[in-house]
């Protein structure tokens, strides 16, 4: 069900580029090969044309880009808004990116920035929230928002699942551990209660749960938390799916037991081959594990690269804000954390221009361009893209005169 | 588990006692404190015409001149063992459980407080049956549609349905259905089940339908809120992520949880009813034990009101107590507290 190179072992300590093939190829991400990027140059423009609901948006998008994308999953342009009494807001609004199977996307952002309205989106459980989305979510040759709600129920578990972020909260406390791995693979398989109750108990050693032949006749509540983590990830693996989205696995949880759950996520995937998206705040769970990065402010992409891109050679003064405020064990002595100024923005109210213009420190480099126009995402080297108004040489400056320096902490002025 | 249900039945008889002592003190202890002798209660047993000296007869052979300790005593015995009552030429014999003796008609309460119960279980069944059916369906339904037609126009009916009293209601529904339509029976009738069964539905429908009507709507508004709550857990999300059927999601998953205290209400009202529906049976005049109380009130029969006071008192302990052993069944988390 995986090619070959998904299985093998992702490369996590290793520098620079998977060898031989760049599964992720954002080298000719869009512009180049979306036509429907190409055809809008403006992003400002972009924006205002893409209101309402999904129907009558996708007749005014010019043709050919209605083929099936040959990415595994590739999500092009999607907006969620969310009408309410205050005002319309915009929790995603144009947001891009593939993922390849066997492969891990971290996305990372504040509070607000759209990340699980993301997920949410493409598991395709925004109906009755009368969420207005608009967009393209191809999974595996399958334009998911265009489906009937039945035929994404049926792919939901089945061919993507998903993991929550608080385990407590996440399973039904009257029903037994086991009774809901069971309810969800039986569900989509055609399985005797006597089979999926072996499979349940099977994807519960899996996952390292100690007795599992015993625990299955549990109930959440007398799950640790860990335990429970461990038990939804078995839940959401029972049908084996072949897109499986983290959405901040570890924040509920002890931070002795987050590495547990991350490098049981990493090898649940090197042996299922499945496709990972793993939502954070924590640039250290991505660093863990993600192969690429998406950075996201106020429901748009502001970085988009390899991890490796991003650690090290970062573009987007957002994406400095988060490392500056992301403490490091690499580092002596004690390290001063550094804050990014100010608050996330409303959604409803963006700010106009680049939506991270109040909180940036380098707004005023660009001639007051970012205050006026939304800054598209823009190749800043080879699968890396940056949406961001300051040239490329500057931001290589900044970051490599100003930034880099403060964050990697010279040990004598922290004293 | 076992523990657990264990002492909750202890519980309920400490319950059960504590209720006893303080009916007793109710019906011995206060009119003595407020200065009624014991021949001032023992006139309360004999007929209007009685003289002085019959009066105190009276007192001494009931034992009203007893200190009270001793008296409580002896109503405690008698509810278990029965007693004797001296009639003066006969004695007359109350078997246990033996709570009083009317001397209005000269019988012991407890034959009579049975020949009533069939009727008040069978009206409180037959409309719990309806208003739990009518009352968490709507409520479900509504709590799906939230802000349309449907919801709107049967939270209005609800509401209505809590405010008009059953004497209303029943009526209207007796003067429609029985009198101008003839539809169903009239007011009064009363089949017992194993007689006829059809004929038993038929005597209690309009009955069954006005209880249910006031109930269902308070257990409609339960439910809709309790669904609208539930609907929002991450739990329910985690269902639909695994891919299950909306009804299924609403069904299994949303309805359990809602479903926790409405079967605590539920047990309440239940056992509440079986003491007696005053309201109900008074419209429909059913020989149930609420009318049975109304009665023993305007006659001012105290051991009848005793009587029904203590089986009303037992029938809630007791719908506790299961409601209590079904919660443990209901939510596992009960178990371990």
């Amino acid at each position: 069900m995986t090619d070959d190179a998904g299985k093998q072992r992702r490369p996590s300590a290793e520098p620079a580029q998977p060898p031989g093939q760049d599964w992720l190829e954002p080298t000719d991400f869009p512009p180049a090969s979306d036509p429907a990027e190409a055809a809008r140059p403006g992003g400002g423009s972009r924006r205002r044309r893409r209101r309402g609901r999904a129907g009558s948006l996708l007749e005014d998008r010019p043709g050919p880009q209605a083929a099936a994308p040959n990415r595994f999953l590739e999500v092009r342009d999607l907006h969620v808004h969310f009408p309410t009494q205050d005002g319309l807001v915009r929790s995603v609004d144009g947001l891009s990116f593939t993922l390849e199977r066997g492969r891990t996307l971290g996305i990372v952002g504040e509070s607000g920035s759209g990340k699980s309205v993301t997920s949410l989106a493409i598991m395709g459980l925004h109906e009755k929230t009368g969420a207005q989305i608009s967009g393209e979510i191809w999974l595996d040759g399958e334009e998911l928002l265009g489906m009937s709600s039945e035929e994404v129920r049926q792919r939901r578990g089945q061919k993507m699942a998903m993991i929550f972020q608080d385990p407590l909260s996440s399973m039904h406390p009257y029903y037994k551990v086991g009774e809901q791995i069971i309810e969800a693979y039986r569900i989509h398989v055609d399985a005797s209660k006597k089979q999926a109750r072996q499979h349940a108990i099977d994807l519960l050693g899996r996952v390292g749960i100690p007795q599992p032949a015993k625990r299955v006749d549990d109930y959440p509540h007398q799950f640790s938390g860990g335990m429970r983590q461990r038990a939804m990830i078995a839940m959401a693996l029972s049908c084996d799916p072949s897109l499986l989205i983290a959405d901040e696995p570890t924040t509920a949880l002890d931070v002795t037991v987050q590495a547990d759950i991350l490098d049981l996520i990493r090898d649940l995937q090197s042996e299922f081959g499945s496709a990972v998206i793993i939502i954070t705040h924590d640039l250290g769970v991505v660093a863990e594990l993600a192969d690429t990065i998406l950075v996201m402010y106020a429901g748009r992409g502001a970085e988009y690269g390899h991890a490796e891109d991003i650690f090290l050679q970062p573009q987007h003064p957002y994406t400095w804000g988060l490392l500056g405020s992301m403490p490091r064990l690499d580092r002596a002595g004690a390290h001063r954390l550094i804050p990014v100024p100010g608050t996330p923005p409303s959604l409803i109210r963006v700010p106009s221009g680049c939506a991270f213009h109040p909180r940036c420190r380098f707004e005023e480099l660009n001639g007051g361009l970012s205050q006026t126009e939304v800054p598209a995402m823009t190749e800043a080297g080879p699968g890396h893209q940056v949406a961001c108004h300051l040239p490329v040489e500057t931001r290589r400056r900044i970051w490599e005169t100003e930034i880099k320096p403060q964050l990697d902490g010279d040990r004598t002025e922290a004293r | 588990m076992i523990a657990y249900i264990i002492r909750r039945i202890l519980v309920a008889i400490l319950l059960m006692f504590i209720i006893i002592a303080v009916t007793f003190s109710i019906f011995f202890l206060v009119p003595r404190l407020a200065g009624a002798s014991s021949d001032d209660l023992a006139s309360r047993y004999v007929g209007r015409t009685a003289g002085a000296e019959q009066i105190h007869a009276t007192a001494e052979r009931l034992g009203f001149d007893a200190p009270l300790p001793v008296q409580y005593g002896r109503f405690v015995k008698q509810l278990f063992f029965g007693t004797d009552y001296n009639l003066g030429p006969t004695t007359e014999h109350c078997p246990a459980p033996c709570f009083g003796y009317s001397f209005v008609n000269q019988a012991p309460v407890w034959p009579d407080l049975l020949d009533r119960l069939p009727v008040t279980i069978s009206l409180a069944a037959g409309a719990a049956v309806l208003w739990l059916l009518g009352g968490v369906s709507i409520g479900i339904i509504s709590a799906l549609r939230r802000g349309t037609v449907f919801d709107r126009a049967s939270m209005g009916v609800a509401l209505a349905g809590v405010s008009m009293p059953i004497f209303f209601t029943g009526l209207l529904l007796l003067t429609i259905f029985s009198y101008k339509l003839g539809l169903t029976a009239p007011g009064g009738s009363y089949t017992p089940i194993q007689v006829n069964p059809a004929r038993w539905a038929y005597d209690l429908i309009l009955p069954w339908v006005a209880l249910a009507f006031l109930y269902a709507a308070g257990y409609a508004r339960l439910t809709r809120a309790g669904m609208l709550e539930t609907m929002n857990e991450d739990y329910i999300r985690t269902a639909r992520a695994k891919g299950l059927p909306e009804r299924r999601v609403v069904l299994k998953h949303g309805l359990r949880s809602t479903l926790t205290p409405i079967v605590t209400i539920f047990g309440l009202d239940l056992g509440l009813l079986l003491g007696g529906a005053i309201l109900t049976e008074s419209t429909f005049s059913l020989p149930g034990i609420g009318k049975y109380a109304v009665d023993a009130v305007t006659n001012n029969d105290l051991p009848k009101v005793l009587g029904v006071t203590l089986v009303a008192a037992f029938f809630v302990i007791f719908a506790s107590l299961v409601v209590d052993i079904l919660y443990a069944v209901i939510d596992p988390q009960v178990r371990l507290g």
